[in-house]
């Protein structure tokens, strides 16, 4: 909705649409989802599939810019209109929740058992005082990029298989010129980009720390196990020197410019990187830990009924959310859109394990962990700081990250309080 | 109609000028005074946009006076003005002394300077952003490389960041002063230089006893309204630190910056409303200091 | 008179009208220079921005300024999909809307407080003038709630409403309007013209230069604007240039020759116009400031 004039005409539909609801039985929803164009065609692909399946329900499709999201809603339900099924980052839940925009999913349909157990444990984020709230139809995960062409070059063969390897092979990759200024990086990294989800869910894990306690109330990272997982990771810029933050300006960008060995991202650069002219490159699994850990992190945005669906819509509603996380709609998903199925039942099949490019994503989904943000931005600028300290200002990795977990902590606890 | 052509001249004048005024007053108090007036209602409030604003007391005052990022951001902010204003100053008054004595190809020097105060601040943020990157892409560093001196850390340090943000915003902003200083030299009488002349002063003293003492509404005017726009520097460091915003370890975040962070990333409207309160506060005691000690001298 | 004091006193005769020239000493030639080479480095941003446009990305980070193959494949590249062009309409369109409402609205305040008596005339003026004092940063979350509530987010009048009309402007436009003598006012009065016949096609002629000024500095300001249209946007068809240009050049990351593209055509179009009206700004810009 654009203009106010359109906001009357929807205004008049909605009107309209609630009259004919009463009188012919048949029911129309909204569905409110970002705009990015392979989402938008799959979803009106489903939809199609679902009116077909249930003709009493007719699904209307509307799409919004992803920075508009919060505001389209807190325009449109003051005035009573908005979405029944919306799509939304799973890390904003909460404050969904807390503001009563979106309700429970009833338990008789979306049984808690049973979503335990035919989804990715990581979804269990989504479960609020024993009752899911949200559901995804994809998930994403991390893995780790290479440049095969600089591989190569290096007289390398596979991509590393432990962070020990990892290490190694981006110290073959490294060019430094005599003033000691990088040309080439082995590895990126910045925690701006997705090295903050790495560090947070996989090198903790890794080193042997828990890094959040109490349902991701309670900051954990500060241990001497979260210590040494920090320590391995600034090591990688002020001992290996095979990276350098900021270099090219953002860790992606370098690894599109072919001048970085490898780079760990989540399965949404896949596209991005697909149309990089002149970049050659693999993937695969996170490297392991020197005693064969394994851990991802998982991210998704998921679908939730809101509270505006009530009665004969919610019925709809329901349906239509049934509808969505099927294992019909997350194979269609991953065809169209590329992202991960949130069902093992569909995502660990043979075909999906093989594909070179999503297989190492759909590995990692198993043992992926899903960070419960507050507020990601602050949360993740907590992490850049603490970098930051070690290499600007020679600060040990230890007191630093110290005060992030400090800093992370009062960050969530005012959350909490509100 | 009939009352209007019984009423005397000055009465039908009057009716004229409100008239006049009808639509600014309405503009005026709809989009200017009560605007404030909210910001200041939001201040003691807490608000999400999602849900209802509700009352907070002096919450949001509290937590900024106990936020080491607001004082950090506020030392930053004063760190623009402190920097920014004299430096800019005295380079765009020495520019206009001497242009103002120069006659060969005046116009086109005057020009040259004047160019970039029509740029986009956006625009030539990322020039600059460009220009400092290390090798093998800045241009300052490959300048530096190419003499065999190291790099320097331009926007990756906590130290240089700020500095290196403010000099696009300070160029860009020479011109005008220039022109201004250029403006209020010619007012200068010539009389007075030729009295001076006569009496064989050094140029020096004419400069310090006759030129700078006359200039002073000029440089009232200007040290008022670069201090103001120093104070409220946003768009260079907006898309100066797209990566780290206000960064690295928040040593370029401005004021208006952190507003915009609170406001439009954390949604904590309330918040970042106590944060405008203390722009405004700011923003007038600044000036006002400003014009009382220029004035007084 | 002593010699020199023929010389000073011709010298100032010559600067009134403006025939002057100094003597052509070795100092003026050094300040010349300088003067010369500082203008220089004033614009060679804008000559590094220019010369990366047009250069291809293997090119792009050697130190020449004149390109070895100067290209415009960076340009049909960067317009390609059409965004610029209509941020560039999107900006045209607000900058123009929004001047003409400001000047004309100045314009007929600073008017009416100038040459109109009547009570509350002072309160008013204090009041518009004490607005000057409240930063635009201050007031663009209360404006955000608005166009929140009224639906005026990722619209046209929602990026120009704030811009409407300015305090400065009024400011200005009184103190030009001290200079109007009354009595033209007064005879066209007589000559039966009513009120606004008479600001319109009496007083407002006897200030164009003052309106022109006036115009470049609000056209400049909004033009170049940053924060809010950066805040009441987030559909890419309504950004205004500025904020296109933010959004740009992030998604390009590294892909620098094509940043420098999006920067030169943000800044070509006000340079074309400077080229052309040069005389005319400059002088407009320093009335403008020695008033204000």
């Amino acid at each position: 909705m654009k203009s106010p004039r359109k906001a009357i005409l929807g205004a008049t539909t909605g009107l309209a649409t609630l009259l004919s609801a009463q009188t012919l039985s048949a029911v129309e929803i909204e569905y409110w989802q970002y705009i990015f164009d392979t989402r938008v065609q799959a979803m009106d692909i489903l939809i199609e599939r679902f009116e077909e399946e249930n003709p009493g329900i007719t699904v209307n499709h509307s799409t919004f810019p992803l920075a508009d999201y919060r505001t389209r809603l807190a325009a449109a339900i003051p005035a009573g209109q908005g979405p029944d099924v919306m799509q939304l980052f799973y890390g904003w839940l909460d404050s969904y929740v807390d503001e009563g925009l979106i309700q429970p999913l009833p338990a008789d349909t979306f049984d808690p058992d049973m979503i335990g157990e035919e989804f990715f444990p990581m979804v269990g984020a989504m479960m609020r005082d024993g009752a899911y709230m949200a559901l995804p139809t994809a998930v994403r995960s991390l893995a780790l990029f290479y440049n095969t062409r600089l591989m190569e070059a290096a007289g390398l063969d596979s991509p590393p298989e432990t962070l020990e390897e990892m290490i190694e092979m981006a110290r073959e990759m490294t060019i430094r010129d005599g003033a000691g200024n990088f040309s080439q990086v082995g590895i990126t990294s910045g925690m701006t980009a997705q090295d903050h989800h790495w560090f947070r869910e996989v090198l903790t894990r890794q080193h042997g720390a828990e890094p959040y306690l109490d349902d991701y109330r309670t900051v954990n990272y500060a241990t001497p196990e979260g210590i040494a997982a920090f320590e391995f990771y600034t090591g990688m810029e002020t001992e290996e020197l095979v990276t350098q933050s900021g270099f090219m300006d953002e860790p992606q960008a370098a690894f599109r410019a072919g001048r970085a060995g490898m780079h760990i991202d989540g399965s949404f650069r896949i596209g991005a990187l697909e149309g990089t002219r002149g970049l050659e490159w693999g993937v695969a699994p996170l490297p392991l830990s020197a005693d064969g850990v394994a851990a991802n992190y998982g991210s998704y945005w998921v679908n939730a009924i809101t509270q505006r669906a009530q009665d004969e819509r919610k019925e709809a509603a329901v349906k239509f959310m049934e509808f969505i996380v099927s294992e019909e709609a997350m194979q269609l998903w991953l065809d169209v859109v590329g992202e991960l199925p949130a069902r093992p039942s569909v995502a660990l099949t043979e075909d999906n394990l093989a594909n070179p490019v999503y297989g190492p994503f759909i590995e990692g989904l198993e043992g992926a962990h899903t960070t419960l943000f507050v507020d990601e931005t602050a949360q993740r600028q907590v992490l850049v700081d603490a970098v930051q300290r070690v290499l600007l200002q020679g600060m040990s990795p230890a007191e630093s990250l110290t005060m992030a977990q400090e800093a992370e902590q009062a960050i969530i606890d005012r959350a909490q309080g509100n | 109609m009939k009352l209007y052509s019984r009423l005397s001249i000055d009465r039908k004048r009057t009716v004229w000028a409100w008239g006049f005024l009808t639509v600014p007053i309405l503009f005026y108090v709809v989009i200017r005074f009560y605007p404030t007036a909210d910001a200041m209602v939001l201040s003691f409030q807490s608000w999400n946009l999602l849900g209802a604003r509700s009352w907070a007391g002096l919450e949001n005052y509290v937590r900024l006076w106990n936020d080491p990022v607001f004082w950090q951001v506020f030392r930053n902010t004063f760190m623009y003005l402190i920097l920014g204003t004299p430096i800019s100053l005295v380079i765009s008054f020495v520019i206009a002394y001497n242009l103002d004595k120069t006659r060969f190809l005046h116009g086109t020097l005057r020009a040259l300077y004047f160019l970039p105060f029509l740029t986009t601040a956006v625009a030539m943020a990322w020039v600059w952003r460009w220009f400092y990157q290390p090798v093998p892409i800045g241009v300052f560093n490959n300048l530096l490389s190419s003499m065999g001196i190291g790099q320097i850390r331009f926007l990756n340090s906590t130290t240089n960041a700020l500095p290196a943000i403010l000099a696009p915003a300070v160029w860009a902003g020479l011109g005008f002063q220039i022109i201004i200083f250029m403006a209020g030299l010619r007012a200068i009488p010539t009389s007075y230089y030729e009295a001076a002349r006569i009496d064989g002063v050094s140029n020096w003293t004419i400069l310090r006893e006759i030129t700078l003492p006359l200039l002073k509404p000029t440089i009232v005017f200007l040290v008022v309204f670069s201090s103001i726009g120093f104070l409220r520097i946003f768009d260079q460091v907006f898309n100066m630190t797209t990566n780290d915003p206000g960064g690295p370890l928040n040593s370029t975040m401005p004021l208006v910056m952190m507003i915009y962070q609170t406001a439009f990333s954390s949604y904590q409207m309330g918040y970042a409303a106590a944060q405008t309160v203390v722009l405004f506060t700011v923003l007038l005691v600044v000036s006002l200091v400003q014009l009382r000690i220029l004035r007084d001298r | 008179m002593s010699d020199a004091e023929i010389k000073v006193s011709a010298e100032g005769l010559m600067r009134q009208t403006g025939t002057y020239k100094p003597p052509r000493d070795p100092m003026q030639i050094v300040r010349w220079t300088l003067l010369f080479m500082g203008a220089v480095v004033m614009v060679m941003p804008l000559v590094y921005m220019l010369s990366a446009s047009m250069k291809y990305p293997h090119e792009m980070f050697e130190m020449n300024i004149i390109p070895r193959e100067p290209t415009f494949e960076n340009y049909a590249l960067v317009l390609s999909d059409g965004r610029f062009l209509q941020w560039f309409v999107n900006s045209l369109i607000i900058a123009i809307a929004t001047t003409v409402s400001a000047v004309f609205f100045d314009a007929l305040v600073g008017y009416t407080l100038c040459k109109f008596d009547f009570r509350g005339r002072y309160i008013i003026f204090i009041a518009i003038l004490s607005t000057l004092m409240i930063p635009t940063e201050m007031l663009v979350l209360p404006w955000y709630m608005m166009s929140l509530h009224f639906g005026w987010l990722d619209t046209y009048w929602g990026i120009m409403f704030p811009g409407l009309m300015t305090a400065f402007g009024t400011f200005l436009m009184k103190q030009f309007f001290e200079t109007v003598p009354d009595d033209f006012l007064e005879a066209a009065r007589i000559d039966g013209l009513n009120e606004f016949q008479i600001w319109w096609s009496v007083a407002m002629p006897l200030v164009t230069p003052a309106l022109s000024a006036l115009a470049i500095f609000i056209f400049l300001g909004n033009w170049t604007a940053f924060i809010w249209p950066l805040i009441v946007t987030t559909d890419q068809s309504l950004y205004t240039l500025p904020v296109g240009l933010t959004t740009f050049s992030v998604e390009q990351s590294v892909q620098w020759e094509l940043i420098m593209t999006g920067a030169a055509l943000a800044t070509i179009p006000t340079l074309i116009v400077f080229l052309v009206f040069q005389r005319y700004i400059i002088r407009g810009v320093a009335m403008a400031g020695l008033k204000g």
